[in-house]
């Protein structure tokens, strides 16, 4: 069966089809609410951040011009809405947030058990990464963006975008071994 | 030089979470495989990139979705938008797929009736063109009659290829011309350019003029 492109999609909300804002939004949705979460980390500032993502693209899917995938352009709207809501979130609670994050981390009883299973120690080490390195890892593996694509994302040079991923990768095994799990690597 | 000896990332490695996740070119993908290949150290670390590939999708997919709350305040936003104005400037691709996309299906047929019928007519009309080359009763137009003979002074012309229907129509009409003959091989067409014979001077005067006109591929006086 062939499913409507994204790109049709755009072209028929840009003439304010509903209908096609409905497929795009159920497409989609999930994934940039994950990836806002994960910069914002809070639920309800998630799904306020979604619905402002997707009526901008209602808004501006005139000005759509193809030059990127549509799934990179929602989230690079998505990201910088996040970044606005950061900027204006005071220190204090963000601080507050982070320290809280780690702190049920760190008594959550799943994580002693965690300890025993690989796989479950590197999730949480992943959850462990800077805000910086956390986005990276999660577009290049979850969001499949390709260089190019995570460059325009996240607004720097193809080069950086390849050595960011690379020291993430490299904290990623620090945090791993501080688990008492050593890769071998770096 | 093996990834092990290494001690700055070399530009292989730093692609492999690109190649895990399979979004690198197909150079660079060939590139990679060659390398892995050739490289134990390499594939060892690539294992690492793999594992860290699905943990991050594990993770992000147990992450949890947004409520239904967040699809019911976008439409109602939505909602509330002014009614929309046609896009103006979406790309010309997407406004022919568009286009494309919201014929039903009856209007999509005749549309292809439609344009079928224009391309049988345009095939029609240039049929009759190439068998007038062929026939001897030569070209004809509402303005000239089939085969103009009798008195009267003459050219023989050879319009431009890239000259349009409409340019030779102009430039016939602008200087009071029509088609008595023609078009012969090599696609000369005969011209009357005065109702009544000119001496020589006089006709080789207006054929200088007419030659002069970007239509004009050859002309020359004829009788």
């Amino acid at each position: 069966m062939q499913t409507t492109s994204d790109e049709v999609l755009i072209g028929r909300i840009a003439h304010g089809d509903r209908l096609a804002m409905q497929v795009l939004y159920a497409r989609h949705h999930v994934r940039v609410y994950r990836f806002v979460l994960r910069l914002v980390r809070n639920e309800a500032t998630a799904e306020d951040l979604i619905s402002d993502v997707f009526l901008d693209v209602w808004r501006q899917a005139a000005k759509f011009e193809g030059r990127s995938a549509v799934s990179t352009w929602m989230l690079s709207i998505a990201r910088f809405k996040a970044l606005s809501v950061l900027r204006r979130r005071p220190e204090e609670e963000l601080d507050e947030e982070t320290a809280d994050a780690i702190a049920d981390q760190a008594d959550d009883p799943e994580v002693a058990l965690a300890k025993k299973d690989k796989g479950a120690v590197l999730r949480q080490c992943l959850t462990k990464l800077s805000a910086e390195h956390r986005e990276i890892v999660d577009l290049v593996y979850y969001h499949e963006k390709s260089v190019e694509e995570v460059a325009g994302i996240v607004g720097i040079p193809e080069a950086t975008v390849k050595t960011r991923m690379f020291y993430a990768r490299k904290r990623l095994s620090e945090l791993l071994k501080e688990q008492g799990i050593d890769r071998g690597w770096p | 030089m093996n990834a092990a000896n290494e001690t700055e990332p070399g530009d292989i490695e730093l692609l492999l979470p690109w190649h895990a996740a399979g979004t690198l070119s197909r150079r660079d993908t060939q590139r990679v495989e060659a390398a892995l290949a050739s490289d134990p150290e390499l594939a060892r670390r690539y294992e690492l990139v793999r594992e860290e590939l699905g943990q991050t999708i594990h993770l992000n997919e147990t992450s949890g979705a947004p409520s239904a709350r967040a699809m019911q305040a976008l439409f109602a936003k939505i909602d509330a938008e002014p009614a929309r104005r046609p896009a103006a400037s979406f790309n010309l691709g997407a406004r022919i797929a568009e286009f494309l996309a919201s014929l039903s299906p009856r209007t999509l047929a005749w549309s292809a009736s439609a344009a079928a019928l224009a391309i049988l007519l345009q095939a029609g009309l240039l049929a009759g063109i190439a068998l007038k080359e062929k026939s001897p009763g030569g070209y004809e137009t509402a303005s000239a009659p089939k085969s103009v003979t009798g008195e009267g002074a003459y050219a023989l012309i050879r319009f431009q290829p890239q000259a349009s229907a409409a340019d030779v129509a102009k430039f016939l009409e602008t200087n009071k011309l029509s088609i008595a003959d023609g078009p012969s091989a090599g696609g000369l067409y005969r011209v009357r350019v005065a109702a009544r014979e000119l001496p020589k001077a006089d006709l080789a005067r207006v054929v200088k003029t007419l030659q002069e006109d970007k239509v004009v591929g050859f002309i020359a006086a004829t009788q």
